[in-house]
């Protein structure tokens, strides 16, 4: 048990680095190169797993080299592996086996640097999630951020794959030199990199203005990474170009770890110190409910079938901002369930999308409109996924986002269900829109998008065009991914497992006890009450509401030009659509700038309301 | 003079990101990264230095001598490694933007946008 997380992120980077050194060998050998890495990432899943079960009454504690801390003074580097880290990295090692499935039979030819691409990206999810040492934490965010740079760009034939990995690859760096500068502010005030130990240190004296920088500075290249407005729009650019099998690890698991990471070093370091204040919450739900909103409205109005699922990531990861931010035990249990569900459905419908342009060489939604019909499997898991993602009971994002609600109730945030809900509606109704149109032929097709015209014929170069049917390996992860999305919502005892694991992530004391002196703590203290984790009347009846709203919606889209006393041709919001689309300009000068607002804005509202 | 590093850090990085935010050249914006970039390693040794003390090798001086920090040195390296990768990845990029679509401007290279 004990060298288990170390052996978690070794075994990737080391089946890498033999890929690598035997790329003469393995050049023509594709199965060789698929079975390992497939096997790889299975065997790291089963790891995460054999951990996430063993930490569930306490965090492991792994000592690189052993050198164990002495007097409370951390000498060397830590990875403490509890079960929310390990659970999420899990999820990212089983989204990285059905990601290597589907890409057996997906890319006709494949060179080998996509296999030890993904494996390194892999290495750097986990070691990002288990790692106890900031400064670590920059380097594994920058492992894994260079892999997926690279991964984006793995058709660098095409204007639109340049411009995204561009984009991802300036926008995040930018975000991670801000974090450097952070740890390093951290470091000079502490002279301490681990995050127990920083913690402990900055928890004698109130908040001073240098570790609110740094907090900010910090916190700033998560939130690059986890996609919250104003820091979003690599995203969609880069979503919209990546291999499908590479989308299904930026949405599915990526950009969740940006925001595990300002949970991580909020309850690790930040949280006692800044003292838990109204502000913080106030502040992270204003930019998660601004970002759920913004997504949900780009999301709505697209007709890229990846560049439409990339803005309900979008819209999603200001719902799981905004369970974090209610710094509440059920609060961020609901946001964990809410990634492990999402997490699956997002990726069985990436992956149905993969299909849908391996079949028909298509991602346009005006195009394809009527002509999935022969997909029928395909069809069957996209709604199935589709209705998942509108919240229907009982899939786990339905239990996710009940919890958060109840929480936001219990903190005097009623309103916030109305808002959630409605962000549900507008990113279910988009899903089976497409879904009754594409795979059922209903309604009319949607009026085409300009920019898309040039897009299809482009797109169709990732896959050869025409398939008559569509392989097995393909369909299955899509199927199996969509019902484990279903099954993680139906385990009996899931709601006080997360939530007991959430109280023992939010308890910083324990924290620092056990990586420090290697205490454990029996019984973590919670500063919120923890709440009751089981489906209400009420809960089920929001659930069901916005599962009917999307039906609603996505029935009126398709028949909207069949409505009576309607003018022919209205389409409504266009006038806000093209007032909005000017933001989300596809240059990177802009999308710098608008990181500096965004800092200007958090930095200024913390910096003057901590003192 | 304590402040002088950090005032010099804050002028790196506004310097850097201006350049980002104006520039109309793959190369000259990727240049401008490493400018920010290179703000941590002011940012880092600044934070380490130590007025008087020596560099810490202790071979050939007391071993109770004033030191400055070693671990910025380390973590400054480890930064150096990080952008080296990072520099390489973006330049290839722009590299193959030039070959394939004979521009190097952000603006003529957007596909998508909206």
């Amino acid at each position: 048990m004990e060298p288990l997380p170390a052996l978690a992120t070794a075994t990737p980077l080391l089946v890498a680095a033999a890929i690598s050194a035997l790329n003469m060998l393995l050049r023509g050998q594709r199965r060789v190169l698929d079975a390992a890495a497939v096997l790889t990432a299975t065997a790291v899943a089963v790891m995460l797993a054999v951990i996430t079960a063993r930490t569930a009454h306490g965090d492991a504690v792994y000592w690189f080299a052993g050198f164990r801390p002495s007097h409370g003074i951390a000498i060397g580097i830590d990875f403490a592996a509890g079960p929310l880290s390990a659970g999420l990295a899990g999820l990212a090692a089983v989204l990285v086996t059905a990601a290597m499935i589907f890409s057996w039979r997906y890319f006709e030819q494949v060179a080998t640097y996509y296999h030890v691409l993904m494996l390194t990206f892999l290495a750097g999810m986990v070691g990002f999630c288990l790692t106890g040492d900031i400064f670590d934490l920059f380097v594994w965010f920058e492992l894994m951020g260079v892999s997926a740079y690279a991964l984006t760009a793995y058709r660098p034939e095409e204007r639109g794959s340049l411009q995204g990995a561009l984009n991802f690859a300036i926008t995040n760096s930018v975000g991670a030199y801000l974090s450097l500068s952070g740890i390093a502010i951290i470091y000079g005030r502490t002279g301490a990199l681990n995050m127990a130990q920083i913690g402990t240190a900055i928890a004698r004296s109130g908040p001073d203005r240098l570790v609110v920088a740094a907090f900010v500075l910090i916190i700033t290249g998560f939130l690059i990474k986890g996609a919250i407005v104003p820091f979003h729009f690599w995203l969609a650019d880069a979503h919209a170009v990546a291999p499908t099998p590479v989308c299904v690890l930026l949405s599915g698991v990526m950009v969740e770890l940006g925001l595990y990471g300002i949970a991580r070093v909020y309850w690790s370091m930040f949280g006692y110190s800044l003292g838990h204040r109204t502000v913080i919450t106030g502040c992270f739900l204003a930019l998660g409910l601004l970002t759920a909103v913004v997504g949900a409205l780009f999301c709505f109005r697209e007709r890229h079938l990846k560049r439409l699922l990339a803005f309900s990531t979008i819209s999603h990861a200001g719902m799981f901002l905004t369970g974090i931010a209610l710094l509440t035990p059920l609060g961020l249990a609901g946001a964990a369930v809410y990634v492990a569900g999402h997490a699956l459905v997002k990726a069985a419908l990436f992956l149905c999308v993969g299909v849908v342009l391996h079949r028909l060489g298509s991602v346009n939604e005006t195009w394809l409109h009527g002509r999935g019909r022969r997909l029928r499997v395909t069809g069957v898991v996209f709604t199935l996924a589709g209705l998942g993602l509108a919240d229907v009971p009982p899939f786990a994002l339905f239990l996710g986002k009940g919890w958060i609600e109840e929480s936001g109730s219990s903190r005097g945030l009623a309103w916030l269900t109305a808002v959630l809900v409605i962000c549900s509606v507008l990113v279910g109704g988009a899903v089976l829109r497409v879904a009754g149109g594409v795979f059922y032929g209903l309604g009319d097709p949607p009026s085409e998008d300009p920019q898309m015209a040039v897009e299809a014929s482009e797109e169709t170069s990732e896959t050869d065009e025409g398939k008559q049917r569509t392989p097995l390996s393909m369909i299955v992860p899509a199927a199996v991914l969509g019902a484990a999305g279903l099954v993680a919502g139906l385990l009996p005892g899931i709601g006080p497992a997360i939530q007991a694991a959430a109280v023992r992530f939010q308890d910083q004391a324990a924290y620092n006890a056990t990586v420090l002196s290697g205490a454990h703590v029996a019984h973590p203290s919670a500063l919120f009450a923890p709440g009751p984790t089981g489906i209400t009347a009420a809960g089920l009846a929001t659930g069901l509401s916005s599962v009917a709203g999307a039906l609603v919606l996505a029935f009126v889209a398709l028949y909207w030009q069949r409505l009576p006393l309607l003018r022919r041709g209205f389409e409504p919001g266009t006038g806000l659509v093209r007032a909005i689309r000017r933001f989300q300009s596809g240059v990177v000068n802009d999308y710098v700038t608008w990181i500096v607002i965004g800092v200007a804005c958090v930095g200024g509202t913390l910096a003057f309301s901590i003192r | 003079m304590q402040f002088f590093p950090f005032v010099v850090v804050a002028w790196i990085v506004a310097a850097g990101l201006y350049g980002m935010v104006t520039s109309r050249h793959l190369v000259h914006q990727i240049v401008c990264l490493i400018v920010v970039q290179s703000s941590t390693y002011v940012l880092l040794l600044g934070v380490g230095y130590k007025r008087g003390a020596a560099a810490p090798y202790f071979s050939d001086i007391p071993v109770h001598t004033p030191a400055v920090d070693p671990v910025v040195q380390a973590l400054a390296l480890t930064d150096v490694v990080v952008e080296a990768a990072v520099t390489a990845l973006l330049l290839a990029f722009a590299i193959q933007a030039h070959k394939r679509f004979g521009t190097l401007d952000p603006h003529e290279l957007v596909q998508f946008k909206g």
